[in-house]
């Protein structure tokens, strides 16, 4: 009986010692959880990395061969779609906007305000805008199959282009809070995604690295899912793993982070679409 | 069902060159349960066969160990120009082919 309060003792400072591990991680993000951040230099990693070079080098070779790429399936489907006449007029997306060529670079440009709505749209919300208002076509549901196959041939006519969303006059509001979310401690595991991906990339979370949280890949083939997804399935996967409640796709919070994480990958290559683990 | 298939621009009389076909088909194992803990039912593409002027050249046989997807490469030779059909059926009875032309020179 006499080695019990040992025992105890032991346990007590196990539990010490992970505590403390718990206070130093929010240490290292500032303890600015929710708070402002000191400058805007500081919210960038440096140096800027690609989510692709986080992934290992099979998987690297699989997205940069143009055919092996399975992403490019979705991609093929996209170019069938931009032909496709669709609604009352039978009109195609080729019908205003010709070849998809002259959608290079626009999706360097998303997320970014409606002028007409004042409301916040990414590539997937403007071409689903575009159907609904312009084709006068059956809506395209988030998430949907062809809609990523859409947004993966807009998007891939863009490759290799440094993103360049703005984040001033109107956008402002928007990014700003999609900067707080950020910040924001959320879930039973009470982790922000700052804490992650700009206090702990390049390290190791099982047998993953830590990626510093860039959405230039994406839509992103990922062979977790043996599909395509978007952005925001991501961010509902990360939502998911630090057991917080999922936005629903489409939801105001997933466009306003969307938009911070643009501006925090500026200058990097949009690389859509991309594979990932 | 979207299909790419690849051939090398240039086929010479003879010498081996390399077919790549990627297919968009879930490959559902038959081991996965639904949420009501019932089985998924099977449905994998189990056959692929290619023909090269209706003479089979080549054969795949695939099974539940296939990931989502198959992209397959093989070799073959061609002794003139002619057509290469891809042809492929999955369990639940659908069917593809791609035909693509092949024009080999000396």
């Amino acid at each position: 009986m006499r080695a019990r309060p040992v025992a105890c003792w032991l346990l007590a400072a196990v539990v010490a010692i992970a505590g403390c591990t718990v206070v130093d991680a929010g240490g290292d993000n500032g303890g600015d959880a929710g708070g402002t951040l000191a400058t805007a230099a500081q919210a960038r990693p440096r140096p800027l990395q690609q989510g692709s070079a986080f992934a290992p080098a099979s998987l690297r070779a699989l997205q940069a061969d143009e055919f092996e790429n399975p992403g490019m399936l979705w991609v093929a489907r996209g170019a069938k779609l931009w032909q496709q006449a669709e609604g009352p007029d039978a009109r195609s997306c080729a019908s205003c906007h010709g070849d998809a060529r002259s959608m290079r670079g626009a999706a360097t440009r998303y997320p970014q305000v409606d002028r007409a709505s004042g409301r916040l749209l990414n590539l997937d919300g403007r071409i689903m805008q575009c159907r609904s208002e312009r084709q006068k076509a059956e809506p395209l549901a988030w998430e949907s199959e062809p809609l990523l196959a859409l947004g993966a041939y807009v998007a891939f006519q863009s490759q290799g282009l440094p993103l360049r969303p703005s984040i001033d006059g109107v956008a402002r509001p928007f990014f700003e809070r999609g900067r707080d979310r950020y910040q924001q401690r959320v879930g039973q595991m009470n982790l922000s995604c700052s804490q992650c991906h700009d206090s702990n990339w390049g390290r190791q979370l099982g047998p993953e690295t830590i990626s510093q949280g860039h959405g230039t890949g994406y839509p992103v083939y990922r062979l977790e899912w043996q599909g395509a997804g978007s952005l925001q399935r991501r961010l509902r996967s990360c939502l998911s793993g630090v057991r917080a409640e999922m936005f629903p796709y489409g939801a105001q919070e997933h466009l306003e982070l969307e938009l911070y994480l643009a501006w925090r990958a500026e200058g990097l290559a949009l690389e859509a679409p991309g594979v990932r683990r | 069902m979207v299909v790419r298939v690849r051939i090398p621009d240039i086929v010479r009389r003879g010498q081996p060159f390399d077919v790549r076909i990627a297919i968009q088909h879930v490959m559902e194992t038959g081991y996965r349960l639904d949420h009501s803990g019932r089985t998924i039912a099977r449905n994998v593409i189990h056959t692929l066969v290619a023909r090269y002027d209706g003479v089979e050249v080549y054969r795949a046989e695939l099974g539940s160990g296939i990931a989502a997807n198959p992209y397959l490469q093989f070799w073959i030779t061609a002794p003139a120009s002619g057509v290469l059909e891809l042809s492929w059926v999955d369990d639940a009875g659908v069917a593809g082919s791609e035909r693509v032309p092949v024009t080999v020179r000396d």
